[in-house]
């Protein structure tokens, strides 16, 4: 059967759609990271991941080993943040960083055993899946990239290749090597214009439409927005006029683990995710992203909604060479970029 | 001989005893190393030294081990035959995905090649052709004088026979002209281009270079299992890679062959200790040293060798004997126009840098090009050396048409320079540093210089370069780092890097800044006796007293404007110059 057929066309575009508006979201995600930090997040996949499957654990009644993660890495952020306050001779906020550092792990781990215990519902278990994954983003750049953060572009993506690896190793502990799929947020079928599109698809695409928007205002509207793409602009003009660049990176993590997780949730009723999916997934964002040259959100999101097209084109007749067609699509890309974009070094003064 | 080549021939011997010694598992473990080694030398030249990177090295020994999987089986190639044809298939490949990125910023490379090699893997996995992903069998053994290496002991003397012949390889290249320009890549362009590289050239050849390494190695995984299939050339696995290079040191081709060591090791341990701990559900040696690696990052960026080196003195290098010298541009016609700008115009966005000016420099002369903070010097400058070229107007440079003209071009005119930030290669020696204004002299290619071949050129090259320390008073300091140098002594050397390309033209971009008194007094008579010599100097300096008692003419300018020209007297005396420095009418200056 051809892809065109009209019994096929519209459904296969709507799956591109769908996936595509995921992608789109990853690749605004790497695009801000990379602005704000020049740190090509390669693990930002990985946040997908751990967003599905902690709400997969949940739904067993098991608390998830993100807990775990979280609690590891609060604890090092916590230690580095009270050696750094001692070394300054701040005994004052070396106190509050440990005692809240303290405070915080205690509480998260009463009330994910709580609830992961008591099976709680469904908007309940999202919630609280939120509030683990979210803080390893900022945790994350205290740990890894904050004590690098004068490091060259490739010394940060050697970092972010290391860590993709570690997220994906602790994936395979946390969660086994079998897939596993959530609930549908949204049960049946609705008729757009004589095709058929699941609920679910449709929910999909409205939230990353309104996480985009949203995301538009908080750039475009507020100081702290306003501040990050000042710090994207020109990192030492921005710290001159008082925006702290650890700060920045800071935000900009957590933006990036925020959008990793609901698009975690997002996709969990769609496939099966384990936890090596998570990395072609951010992969595909990342062609996305590319597209829009690292720099272009817009263009990085038309990308990547065209990525999710040809996968979902590709998968229907040459599905043994879909990743091969999306991931070589990158080099006709890169040399377009290349040829049509003036280049320029970043040791230029 | 120095105590590290001494190291070098212990570590060669005990290579030579260990496959007669060690049991045969070791043994495959030592060939194992002797791979994984061989490709991190190429990703060392890459990461290391050109400062770009690939997570792709995997996949390109997959190209080697699957052209010769495939030629060897399907079509009854000998082994022999297939490391040529692998290496040409794997140099296509890599040259393919260069002329793609190399263009633009150095991460869109390392990016590339994690696409491609996580594409290649399927394409392998899904190639009827290939085996899928079951693989290829019955790959023939290499033979040797009609010797069958079959024996895991005899293949490993074979790998460790590519590993010596890559280190050396590497290394030659290394010392070598090419080599020396590939390491000004790291830093960016600039330097690289003003002293007549083409860099974007260079750094395709690096990469192709770099994938030629892991296509060897790939050869020799095929040949040592006699099986193939997509894993061991999986985007993992490239990571890891690059993961030896950066633990073991990037920069240090021994620091790559170390790294390959600790991983390699360091994985039997983990594999062995990990799960007896911690259960075997998971892939923890993965996790660790993803761990160490952020880490080595974090707290020794440039990976261990350089910590273990400090412990063994380099040793004095030895000069090698000259046998050619280069021939000496010829002089230019007294009087003839060296430099003529006209009406040049550079726009950024909505402003104008510099606006319509015009000026000539003539041979022998000394002009200055003076004016205040903001005047336009700078871009004048780099209008004349091709950095950035004029919006407008025209550059003729010893008679040729340079407006559009590429750095590397106009430097090959005859044109030299130095730059206003010193622009020096602080872990080279000062004698290297200077070399690298020879490299336009020079004419051998990656090929000859990884061979060694160029060594007459070589020498020639370092009698240029030590002849030019000499003129400006460094030469008994040629083998020291540069980065050890005081600011004035590394502008001297920044000029004498410019004259070691044997200039007909010299631009200087403020050498007296940051020099002492003392200092200024010394340059000034070093840039007399090179105009006495036959040297044009255009010179762009702050200072003014060491500029009027230089310069034969002068050419002021500000707010982008050219505002007067003439000899030093003239300029003192013109009003509008004394109103654009000092700021005030002379008659309000009286009052």
């Amino acid at each position: 059967m051809n892809i065109f057929d009209p019994a096929i066309f519209p459904i296969l575009t709507a799956d591109g759609l769908t996936n595509g508006a995921v992608y789109a979201l990853l690749s605004l995600a790497l695009v801000l990271v990379f602005a704000v930090t020049r740190v090509i997040f390669v693990p930002q996949g990985e946040f997908v991941m751990f967003g599905t499957l902690t709400l997969a654990s949940l739904q067993l009644g098991r608390v998830p080993g993100t807990l775990t993660l979280l609690l590891v890495l609060l604890a090092i952020s916590t230690v580095l943040n009270v050696v750094e306050a001692l070394r300054r001779g701040d005994g004052r906020s070396a106190g509050i960083s440990g005692v809240s550092g303290v405070a915080l792990g205690a509480g998260l781990w009463a009330l994910t055993t709580t609830l992961a215990a008591a099976k709680a519902p469904l908007l309940v278990q999202v919630l609280l899946t939120l509030l683990l994954v979210v803080p390893l983003g900022p945790l994350l750049y205290r740990v890894v990239f904050q004590p690098l953060r004068n490091a060259s572009v490739l010394v940060l993506l050697i970092a972010s290749v290391a860590l993709h690896l570690v997220l994906v190793g602790l994936g395979l502990v946390f969660f086994g090597p079998e897939g596993s799929r959530t609930p549908a947020f949204a049960e049946g079928n609705t008729v757009l214009g004589g095709v058929t599109l699941s609920n679910q698809s449709l929910l999909v695409i409205m939230v990353s439409a309104l996480l985009m928007v949203g995301l538009y205002y908080f750039f475009d509207r507020t100081l702290t927005g306003k501040a990050l793409r000042a710090t994207a602009v020109n990192r030492m003009g921005a710290r001159l006029v008082g925006i702290r660049p650890t700060a920045a990176g800071s935000l900009a993590f957590t933006v990036a683990a925020l959008i990793g997780a609901l698009s975690g949730l997002l996709i969990g009723p769609s496939i099966a995710v384990s936890y090596d999916t998570g990395f072609l997934i951010g992969l595909k964002g990342f062609v996305g992203a590319i597209i829009g040259g690292l720099v272009s959100y817009p263009v990085a999101a038309l990308g990547a909604l065209l990525v999710g097209l040809i996968e979902s084109y590709a998968s229907f007749s040459l599905s043994q060479w879909k990743e091969v067609i999306v991931f070589t699509l990158i080099l006709p890309v890169l040399l377009w970029r290349s040829l049509s974009s003036k280049h320029h070094d970043e040791e230029d003064e | 001989m120095t105590p590290r080549l001494i190291l070098a021939l212990v570590a060669a011997l005990i290579a030579l005893v260990l496959p007669a010694v060690l049991p045969v598992f070791q043994v495959t473990l030592l060939t194992n190393v002797a791979i994984a080694a061989l490709t991190v030398v190429g990703l060392v030249l890459l990461t290391g030294v050109a400062g770009l990177t690939s997570f792709g090295q995997a996949a390109f020994m997959g190209v080697g081990a699957y052209t010769t999987a495939l030629l060897t089986t399907a079509y009854g190639w000998n082994p022999w035959l297939t490391l040529p044809a692998g290496m040409i298939v794997t140099a296509g490949v890599a040259a393919l995905l260069g002329l793609a990125t190399l263009r633009m910023q150095g991460h869109y490379l390392p990016l590339a090649t994690i696409a491609w090699g996580i594409s290649l893997y399927y394409v392998f996995g899904n190639s009827p052709a290939l085996g899928g992903f079951t693989g290829l069998r019955g790959i023939p053994p290499v033979s040797i004088f009609g010797l069958d290496l079959t024996d895991p002991r005899r293949f490993a003397y074979l790998a460790l026979v590519f590993l010596a012949l890559g280190i050396m390889a590497a290394q030659f290249l290394l010392s070598s002209r090419v080599g020396r320009a590939m390491r000004a890549l790291r830093s960016g362009t600039v330097v690289a281009e003003a002293f007549g590289a083409n860099t974007f050239s260079l750094r395709v050849q690096v990469f192709v270079l770099s994938a030629v390494f892991a296509s060897a190695a790939g050869w020799l995984y095929a040949h040592q299992q006699r099986f193939v299939n997509p894993t061991p050339f999986g985007l993992n696995v490239g990571i890891e890679y690059l993961f030896m290079a950066v633990l073991g040191g990037a920069g240090y081709v021994w620091g790559g062959v170390a790294g390959a060591i600790l991983i390699t090791a360091l994985r039997e341990v983990l594999q062995n200790v990990l799960p007896t701990l911690l259960g075997t559900g998971g892939n923890y040696e993965v996790i660790v040293l993803g761990i160490i690696i952020i880490l080595v990052l974090q707290f020794a960026r440039r990976g261990l060798w350089p910590l273990a080196e400090r412990w063994v003195p380099a040793g004095t290098p030895r000069l090698l004997a000259r046998a050619i010298t280069f021939p000496h541009r010829p002089d230019p016609v007294p009087g003839s126009f060296i430099l003529n700008v006209q009406n040049a115009v550079k726009q950024f966005g909505g402003l104008r840098a510099v606006s319509e000016v015009s000026f000539d420099v003539k041979a022998g002369e000394i002009v200055g090009l003076i004016g205040p903070n903001g005047a336009g010097k700078s871009t004048m400058f780099n209008l004349i050396t091709g950095v950035n070229p004029a919006t407008r107007g025209s550059v003729t440079l010893l008679g040729r048409d340079a407006t559009r003209l590429p750095a590397r071009t106009i430097h090959r005119l005859g044109v030299a320079r130095t730059f206003q930030h010193v622009r020096l290669f602080p872990e080279l020696s000062l004698l290297e540093n200077t070399m690298m204004g020879g490299y336009a002299r020079g004419k051998a290619g990656m090929i000859a210089s990884l061979l060694h071949l160029e060594r007459r050129e070589e020498a020639a090259l370092q009698g240029a370069a030590l002849a030019q320390l000499e003129r400006v008073g460094l030469r008994d300091r040629a083998f020291d780092q540069a980065g050890n140098l005081a600011l004035g002594q590394q502008r001297l050397l920044e000029i004498a890097r410019a004259l070691t390309a044997d200039p007909a033209f010299l631009l200087l971009d403020e050498p007296a800044a940051g020099l002492r008194y003392g200092e200024k007094g010394e340059l000034s008579a070093l840039l007399r006796r090179l105009r006495d010599e036959g040297v044009t100097v255009l010179i762009v300096e702050h200072d003014m007293d060491l500029v009027m008692n230089l310069v034969d003419r002068l050419v002021v300018m500000n707010g982008g404007q050219e505002l007067a020209q003439g000899n030093p007297q003239q300029v003192r005396d013109n009003p509008a110059v004394r109103e654009a420095y000092l700021g005030v009418d002379i008659e309000e200056g009286a009052a």
